[in-house]
């Protein structure tokens, strides 16, 4: 067949995601892990895109714009976050920041 | 040969592309000669006039030097990313090209019907500016993998900048998209044939309805390339030479590339966007304007001519002997009635484009240049609401007919 | 092996690829790049899948302005390599074996979903593109609610990154 099964993209997509999830687990530097988060993101708009494609409906690409703009809020603000971590603790890495108090 | 028969829009692509590079990297080369030029006549000296004759060579020299210059790499730096980021700058700054229109849509060649453009894309406008988003890494990177402060400062501001004015020279586009309706290149264009009704000798370009937009996206235009007044990041007097002071030979000659091949994009978008793309600002019906490309270039031939008999000596008379013949040749050419219809557009087209270059490298001989808190202000304080402004003006005026007729 | 076929592969090796540089690499920096690599990855299937739109808003927001974000933090912070720190035995030995099952059992129960085998349109080899008039039809009307609510998440997550950021004077 001509075609790319549409199982194929949501393989991959489950493949990302499982990617995503074991670099979230196991890396210490606190941008490493956003940017898991947004691996993980990505993972699921590809499902989106595929799941769209296989129906022939569009929701599916609307839904990918609203994860697309709620990764950008998260971004910016984690990132905001880190910042604010670094200028505290100088370090960047997670396991200085595993108490709550300063 | 059957090769070439079965899989005839991948060689024809294939031309077109090889055609496409070429002519873009000799553009670019004799843009750093025009550039010098014209500052120079504007600073009220000559510039290069010694490589050949009125230093028409001197791109030629330019390049030799780069490669002959050593080429070393800043100890500590990030191999990959140092050699990486003036490869990224510079091939993409020449993808934009693909998507451009120079001509009409269906002309035939030697009896094939093919259009001028490599990549006919729905949605073109919007890959245009994807690949400019991309190119902010280019920037970015170099200035990081260089190891040291001045570049690393230069490059994070240089970005900063390009970010910042691309959100004004998106949203400066959006008013042409809205009066078109499309975001196809080809179908803009055709959107702007005719003449108003009541002013029948101005075209329906879309600058006259939209110049707000239009003064918004060259502003956004010259900040997003980095070119004065807006070049405070790269401007030697500042720091040293920005994000790319660690570069030397080649790759250094590839961010200068990059820069012109940005200048060269925005000019071409603001061309099809603005001022009509291909379309000739004359009505159809003057048809003794078709031979315009001819005489241009017979008169270009026959004013070498006279310097080569009067003016120069030696090797630069061979060397302006040798362009006038080309540039008498080409105009022949451009009488054969096969290539006229093909060279309308294109030559139309290169003028526009040659105009808003000249109005680049003139405002940079003439202004200052803005101090980055200045610049960033601006971007976000004056251009971003105006270019809003100017959207919402424009969908309103669209709209308000629709309203008035339904109550 | 058809052409189809051929940019598939070439495209989700690249994104797979990029993944495991992200979790491979020694510098955040490196890290950024290959998650940038897997966004163009994943916008090339996207055309694939006949989304052109929203391939072209993934790069321009995904990987032109938000990875751009992190790509500065990590200029401004000057991370540089990161620390290696010893896992506990319990995440080695137990953990990336059953995540590794995990994965599989995903990707397994995924390969034999509902779907089928084929696009349901029935297209067949043609791609249809979705046009961008339909999509913001779409999006302007059936779905004006959630876009203005997003607009609204957007000027939150201004202020919130504005006033956090900010230095204490």
């Amino acid at each position: 067949m001509s075609v790319v099964p549409v199982s194929y993209y949501l393989v991959l997509s489950a493949v990302l995601f499982g990617l995503g999830v074991v670099a979230f687990v196991f890396k210490r530097n606190i941008i490493t892990i956003l940017m898991a988060i947004e691996l993980m993101l990505n993972a699921v708009n590809l499902a989106f895109v595929a799941f769209a494609r296989a129906w022939g409906q569009l929701d599916g690409l609307v839904f990918v714009f609203f994860v697309i703009v709620v990764a950008a809020a998260e971004a910016a603000v984690g990132l905001a976050i880190v910042i604010r971590i670094y200028q505290n603790r100088q370090s960047l890495n997670i396991e200085r920041v595993n108490l709550l108090k300063f | 040969m059957e090769f070439v028969t079965q899989h005839a829009v991948l060689v024809v692509s294939l031309v077109k592309i090889v055609i496409l590079l070429f002519l873009t990297l000799t553009t670019l080369a004799y843009l750093t000669w025009f550039e010098r030029k014209v500052v120079a006549h504007i600073q009220s000296r000559w510039g290069p006039y010694y490589v050949g004759a009125h230093g028409l060579l001197q791109p030629l020299a330019d390049g030799l030097k780069f490669l002959f210059k050593e080429d070393l790499t800043p100890p500590g730096a990030d191999k990959f990313l140092y050699i990486f980021a003036p490869f990224l700058a510079l091939s993409l700054a020449l993808t934009t090209i693909a998507l451009i229109p120079f001509g009409p849509a269906t002309i035939t060649i030697l009896g094939q019907p093919t259009q001028l453009i490599v990549a006919d894309v729905n949605i073109g406008l919007m890959f245009v500016f994807a690949i400019t988003s991309i190119g902010v890494y280019g920037v970015a990177l170099a200035g990081w993998s260089s190891n040291s402060k001045y570049p690393l400062l230069g490059g994070l501001r240089s970005s900063a900048q390009m970010i910042s004015y691309e959100v004004a020279l998106t949203l400066s586009v959006v008013g042409v998209v809205l009066l078109a309706g499309t975001l196809n290149f080809n179908e803009m264009i055709s959107d702007q044939t005719g003449y108003y009704r009541y002013l029948p000798f101005i075209p329906r370009w879309h600058i006259f309805p939209q110049i707000i937009g239009f003064l918004c996206y060259f502003t956004s235009a010259i900040a997003e390339t980095n070119r004065v007044p807006f070049d405070l990041p790269e401007a030697e007097t500042e720091l040293v030479a920005g994000f790319h002071t660690e570069y030397s030979s080649f790759k250094f000659a590839m961010f200068f590339m990059a820069e012109y091949a940005n200048m060269l994009t925005v000019s071409f978008l603001a061309t099809i966007l603005f001022l009509g793309g291909w379309l000739s600002p004359f009505p159809e019906s003057w048809t003794f304007l078709q031979y315009m490309p001819a005489v241009v270039l017979l008169g270009l031939g026959v004013y070498l001519a006279y310097d080569a008999v009067t003016g120069a000596r030696g090797i630069a008379r061979i060397q302006l002997v040798v362009i006038t013949c080309g540039a008498l040749v080409l105009g022949v050419l451009c009488l054969l009635p096969a290539v006229i219809p093909i060279i309308q557009g294109p030559f139309w087209f290169l003028l526009k484009v040659g105009g808003l270059l000249f109005f680049y490298v003139w405002t940079r001989g003439t202004l200052p240049r803005f101090r980055y808190d200045q610049l960033m202000s601006l971007g976000w304080k004056l251009l971003l609401p105006v270019s809003l402004a100017n959207l919402v003006g424009t969908a309103l005026w669209i709209i308000f007919p629709l309203l008035v007729k339904h109550g | 092996m058809t052409v189809p076929f051929i940019l598939f592969f070439v495209f989700a090796l690249t994104a797979i690829g990029g993944a495991l540089l992200l979790i491979l690499a020694r510098e955040p920096i490196h890290s950024a790049l290959s998650l940038i690599l897997v966004m163009m990855s994943l916008a090339g299937l996207y055309l694939m899948l006949g989304a052109e739109f929203v391939a072209a808003v993934q790069i321009i927001v995904y990987a032109g302005a938000i990875m751009v974000l992190f790509v500065f933090v990590i200029m401004l912070l000057n991370a540089g390599v990161e620390e290696r720190t010893d896992y506990s035995k319990m995440a080695k030995y137990a953990g990336i074996p059953l995540g590794i099952l995990l994965l599989l059992d995903l990707a397994h129960w995924m390969a034999h979903s509902l779907i089928g085998r084929t696009p349901a349109n029935g297209a067949g080899s043609a791609n249809v593109m979705v046009s961008t008039r339909d999509l913001s039809v779409q999006l302007f009307q059936k779905y004006l609610f959630p876009f203005e609510a997003t607009s609204i998440l957007i000027l939150i997550a201004i202020l919130g990154a504005l006033v956090l950021a900010k230095r204490d004077e």
